[in-house]
């Protein structure tokens, strides 16, 4: 393949790349005055790029740059939710940062940048393409996570975020320079026939667990999840909500490659890894939430939580696991999303308010924000006719299936026991006397949001469950 | 003397990795031993990767090598300008003071 073809593959990352640069460039002339264009132009630049990745030319499933890069199925869908997850988050941060003085044109072009990283990472089929995805996300990620510069909580935030993401960058390049050593090359294919024909090579298994612990941290499972409470309450608001989303997900995308087409042939190996990775992770969500009462510490605990489930569709290791894992991560994102909506519009006069005791009665005080709010809060909680509880069914079915029938069995449990602090915050909106009353004028885009993501909880993704589990069945299908 | 051979390249870059996984998590003082720390766990998947390269007689150990190095510059940049906006705000970079937030 010639270098114009290969180049034409990979539209939306040049577009985002190079779009990202000239965006910068026009914030750097234009000041901070124009924060606001730069923000609408990173959208449109987001959405193009999503276009461009629904109407590739070409055939579906093609390897770039010498095997390190893959288009097909599974990058598709990554791609398209990673988009749209980052473009909402842009249009959900703008009152925010404009009502503390944040407005800045660097913000959006970091998210746009954090965004090319995350594509990197759903189409990485390399090690090195791996860590440089990897690295591209997490650089921007740091410098958001302090993005309130002035702030006491969000410098440490941004300091404990680095110290601990560069530690799992370590952990995880020592696992990928021993897997090189120990299979001769880098790319995951390569490695999928080393693994497959040579027996008990340790080293390979050694490298395959620093590289998982690195992965863990990145999806922010138990037990390297450490950072993911503090920085979560530290950043600023919209910035966490960014983070709950796209990042989640990528990283999840990348673990569940990496695992299926590099290592398939160990997966007696790893496959128990994966699943007390998932049983703790599961654990410190339904247990450490408990707790809780800040709402965006309360959050963090829960995508712990959540991303215990999800590996649990990665630690079946089979095609019906992996479409399980992208039905979950995705109904994840769009149920995220809604709730940090809600989150950011909890506001008094004089700023945002975090404590779930805020929350009380406020059906008496805001009686739509109350029933939006309850709905995902009952999907995030996994009670059914919600996506939520689809989206647990799948993983559940897939364990089975697997013959990891005490997984599943150990999630269910887990589900029961993290239902409580859940329902525990509707019972607050609902029966306890009222709190002072949020302001009402939220602007459009938090309400819309706030609407579409509990819409999209129930009924819509009730209704259209089946499309959901087809485009995530055929995603899964192309790593096969 | 017996030939230096790839287990003690190997047997290096373990030490020197442990030793930087100790620093980040034994040091109560100061964080700009936790960015050295850092700088060293990198450096030794450095050498891990030439040693294999070398030893498989392969460059892709070497390539990987050089995008590691000029990922830790970023990285390093990076650290130290969130270190900066720290110290404004708290006047201190000792590990302790990193306490804000608990459970």
């Amino acid at each position: 393949m010639g270098l114009a073809e290969t180049l034409t593959y990979a539209w939306p990352e040049l577009a985002l790349a190079v779009g990202a640069m000239a965006l910068l460039i026009a914030g750097v002339f234009l000041g901070n005055g124009a924060s606001k264009h730069i923000s609408l132009a990173s959208v449109v630049l987001l959405l193009i790029a999503v276009g461009l990745v629904l109407f590739a030319p070409g055939t579906a499933n093609v390897s770039l740059f010498d095997g390190a890069f893959r288009v097909d199925g599974f990058s598709t869908f990554a791609k398209v939710i990673i988009y749209l997850a980052a473009a909402i988050a842009i249009l959900m941060s703008d009152r925010y940062l404009a009502g503390e003085e944040l407005g800045r044109c660097e913000y959006p072009v970091l998210i746009v940048l954090a965004a090319l990283g995350m594509s990197l990472m759903a189409s990485a089929t390399d090690l090195i393409s791996l860590y440089m995805g990897i690295e591209t996300q997490s650089l921007a990620l740091y410098i958001l996570a302090s993005f309130n510069r002035d702030s006491r909580r969000s410098t440490e935030a941004g300091l404990k975020y680095f110290v601990l993401g560069a530690l799992s960058s370590g952990m995880l390049l020592y696992g990928a320079s021993l897997i090189y050593g120990f299979t001769g090359t880098t790319s995951f294919a390569g490695i999928a026939e080393v693994a497959a024909q040579a027996e008990n090579n340790t080293g390979l298994v050694i490298g395959l667990v620093f590289l998982i612990s690195g992965l863990a941290f990145k999806v922010s499972a138990a037990p390297f999840h450490m950072w993911t409470p503090d920085v979560y309450e530290g950043a600023p608001t919209p910035v966490t909500a960014f983070f709950a989303a796209a990042p989640k997900f990528a990283a999840m995308a990348l673990f569940v490659r990496t695992l299926t087409t590099s290592v398939p042939g160990v997966i007696d190996d790893w496959r128990p890894i994966v699943a007390m990775i998932a049983v703790a992770s599961m654990a410190v969500g339904a247990f450490s939430a408990i707790a809780q009462n800040n709402i965006k510490r309360l959050m963090a605990y829960s995508s712990i939580g959540h991303m215990g489930y999800a590996l649990i569709g990665l630690a079946a290791g089979t095609s019906q696991g992996v479409s399980s894992v992208l039905i979950y991560m995705a109904i994840y994102v769009a149920m995220t999303i809604g709730a940090f909506a809600c989150i950011l519009m909890m506001r008094r006069r004089g700023g945002l308010t975090e404590n779930i005791a805020d929350l009380a009665g406020l059906t008496k005080t805001n009686m739509p924000l109350a029933v939006i709010l309850t709905i995902l809060l009952f999907s995030l909680a996994g009670v059914p006719p919600t996506a939520g509880f689809f989206g647990k069914w799948y993983v559940f079915f897939a364990a089975v299936d697997a013959d990891l029938v005490w997984l599943a069995i150990i999630g269910v449990l887990a589900s029961a026991v993290s239902a409580f602090y859940y329902l525990r915050i509707v019972w607050f909106m609902w029966f306890d006397d009222p709190a002072p009353a949020f302001e009402r004028d939220t602007g459009p885009v938090l309400t819309v949001t706030a609407w579409g993501s509990a819409a999209l909880m129930f009924p819509v993704l009730t209704v259209f469950m089946g499309l959901l589990t087809r485009l995530a069945g055929d995603a899964a299908a192309s790593l096969f | 003397m017996a030939d230096i051979g790839l287990g003690h390249y190997l047997s290096v870059a373990a030490i020197l990795f442990a030793t930087g996984m100790a620093g980040i998590f034994l040091n109560r003082k100061n964080i700009i031993v936790i960015l050295m720390s850092i700088e060293l766990m990198l450096l030794a998947v450095n050498i891990n990767l030439v040693a294999f390269s070398q030893f498989l007689g392969d460059l892709t150990g070497q390539i990987f090598a050089f995008m590691v190095l000029t990922v830790a510059a970023a990285e390093a940049a990076i650290g130290l300008a969130i270190l900066v906006a720290f110290f404004r705000n708290r006047g201190d970079i000792a590990v302790d003071d990193a306490n804000l937030m608990k459970n």
